[in-house]
């Protein structure tokens, strides 16, 4: 019992990060309906900015960490907005393969870049807050784990407060629903697209930082595989739709860490594919999402 | 026409390699090598060239299905090889142990195709290449995984078998194949598949049997040229049949041009040399892909070396 409560926060903790990640996958699927490959790079990248902004920051206090935190948010939604810019709306009428194909090469150019610029060999990730471990009872939590569950909750209502309580956040989901008729009521889809891209890499930023804080080792090939299973949790919980994200990611979050635990740990990285298979044969629409008729 | 390009191509492409194979026993090794590699990648490339650019199904999965080619091949001569040893002919015993080798890894690359082209039939677009993305990772891991293939290290100490004869001639048979399907009445549905899926199948096209036919084919050219590469290498890992290497065959087929299979064969021979004749920037070459893979999409989705824009699209 105690095994299954500690493994269920380890579970909550990887689920969360997952979460931030999935968000922005799911975000950017419902206004443009493709798949961010980049998305994973972002996140790398929030990583490595929270990284060296360390260096200036005094270590192991609640604000230095913030700081951090809020600088690679801040990197990470310039560098979202400009890969949209510059890589994505040329493209905004082409077919979804082409921008497909150009997500992945823009998610290649960041690894890769990232290689030549600072070296492929994992680097440590600094402890930038206060580590402390709390017992309770037989559990042991770790502040880490504490704070990247209390920070992912943070941005998770944050996010539902601007999507569904301002202006932007109606436009958002104005043009996930229809882009034409957005347009049309006088939307501007740019602005919203840009927005869109701002929010889901401040929050792939986040993810970036606060996983590194849990698996203190990062290189530039690091966002690949959290970038996968994040996508395959968005797809469980329906793409599309905010709940359903944060619901899939720590499903898959929880998932892992079970089998991770077991005897079977070797297949860790195996589960989140083997779910994708099942869910898209069974349940394509994901946990909560809609399905929908393709109209000739 | 009584005698098809496609045929003549065939038998040119089969006489030369083995006429390079018997006498140019004093050709640099170096060269021969690197010519292997083109001939190769040409396969893989040709195949997915099936797949992603005639059916218009995105596959990111590629060399998961030559890790099988590779992997089973590579057991197969593995187990057998020394039994052959002392056998009335060894060379010809080895090679025709090689060949049954070769079939067995695209066979069973075949089979893995069908498999995966299966949940095809309900997915499309980027779905689909996440999928087989999917599909290709597991495979990595469960190679990983099993012991009896080496696990984390891999195999090695393959007989050093293939030669130019063997990858040429396969890259005839894969470019013969392929190319005389896609021109037959009924590859035309691949085309039309790729067009148009609900118009396809409005004209009584079954797009789902196209599809898998589309992927088990691809997989099985690709299981080839995987047996091909691991006794050419002679020792393979479970590394070197990651995502970057299906995004590798992917940038062939796409800087060739979708469903050009010319262009592809010449895009992949490029790609496979650019390396060779780059070696001081060699840590660029992926970043160079990269920026390829974008400014293409920017500049000429329809690749570097589609001319028949002039015709009506095919």
């Amino acid at each position: 019992m105690t095994e299954f409560l500690q493994q269920l926060i380890n579970g909550l903790s990887l689920g969360a990060i997952y979460a931030l990640l999935a968000l922005g996958y799911t975000m950017v699927y419902g206004v443009l309906r493709f798949i961010n490959f980049a998305h994973a790079d972002v996140f790398m990248v929030g990583s490595f900015v929270g990284y060296f902004a360390a260096r200036h920051v005094p270590a192991g206090t609640i604000w230095g960490g913030l700081l951090v935190l809020l600088a690679a948010m801040g990197a990470c939604a310039l560098l979202g907005v400009a890969i949209e810019r510059f890589a994505y709306r040329p493209l905004r009428r082409a077919p979804t393969l082409n921008v497909l194909i150009t997500a992945i090469g823009v998610s290649l150019l960041l690894e890769y870049g990232v290689q030549l610029l600072f070296g492929s060999t994992p680097r440590n990730f600094p402890s930038i807050f206060p580590a402390r471990q709390f017992h309770l009872g037989d559990l042991t939590v770790s502040s880490n784990q504490l704070i990247v569950i209390v920070v992912a909750a943070v941005l998770l209502g944050g996010l539902q407060r601007i999507v569904f309580h301002t202006r932007l956040g109606a436009a958002m989901r104005a043009v996930s629903l229809n882009p034409r008729a957005a347009q049309l009521v006088g939307i501007n889809l740019n602005t919203v697209v840009a927005f869109t891209f701002a929010l889901g890499s401040a929050l792939a930023g986040a993810g970036g930082v606060l996983y590194a804080l849990n698996y203190p080792s990062i290189d530039p090939f690091m966002g690949v595989m959290p970038g996968l299973k994040a996508f395959v949790a968005a797809i469980l919980g329906g793409i599309g739709s905010l709940p359903g994200a944060a619901l899939g990611a720590l499903i898959l979050g929880g998932a892992e860490t079970f089998v991770g635990g077991s005897a079977y740990s070797t297949y860790k990285d195996a589960i989140a594919f083997g779910l994708l298979i099942v869910i898209m044969l069974f349940r394509p629409a994901g946990l909560l999402g809609r399905f929908t008729v393709e109209k000739v | 026409m009584p005698f098809p390009r496609q045929h003549l191509g065939l038998i040119a492409t089969l006489a030369a390699a083995v006429a390079i194979t018997t006498f140019g026993g004093s050709l640099n090794a170096y060269y021969l090598d690197v010519a292997m590699n083109v001939g190769i990648a040409i396969i893989l490339a040709v195949s997915l060239n099936l797949v992603n650019g005639h059916t218009g199904q995105f596959s990111l999965g590629h060399a998961g299905f030559m890790a099988i080619g590779a992997y089973l091949s590579s057991a197969c001569t593995l187990r057998l090889a020394p039994a052959l040893a002392d056998a009335s002919s060894p060379l010809l015993a080895q090679h025709a142990l090689f060949f049954v080798a070769l079939l067995l890894g695209g066979f069973t690359a075949a089979i893995a195709g069908f498999l995966i082209g299966l949940p095809s039939l309900r997915l499309r677009g980027d779905y689909l290449a996440l999928i087989t993305l999917g599909f290709a990772e597991i495979i990595r891991v469960v190679f990983q995984n099993t012991p009896a293939l080496g696990g984390a290290i891999g195999l090695n100490g393959m007989p050093p078998l293939t030669s130019i004869a063997w990858t040429y001639g396969w890259v005839a048979v894969t470019v013969f194949t392929i190319s005389c399907l896609i021109n037959s009445t009924y590859g035309r549905g691949f085309l039309a598949v790729r067009d148009n899926e609900i118009a396809a199948s409005a004209a009584g096209i079954n797009p789902t049997r196209y599809k898998v036919v589309a992927f088990t084919l691809g997989a099985f050219f690709a299981g080839i040229a995987g047996g091909l590469f691991a006794h050419l290498k002679l020792a393979i890992d479970p590394r070197g049949f990651d995502f970057f290497r299906s995004v590798e065959i992917v940038v062939m087929v796409i800087l060739g041009g979708m469903g050009n299979t010319l262009g592809v064969i010449v895009a992949a021979t490029l790609l496979t040399l650019l390396p060779e004749f780059l070696r001081p920037v060699a840590e660029y070459r992926m970043v160079i892909y990269a920026a390829l893979l974008i400014g293409l999409m920017l500049a000429r989705p329809q690749g570097l070396f589609n001319v028949r824009l002039g015709k009506s699209r095919l």
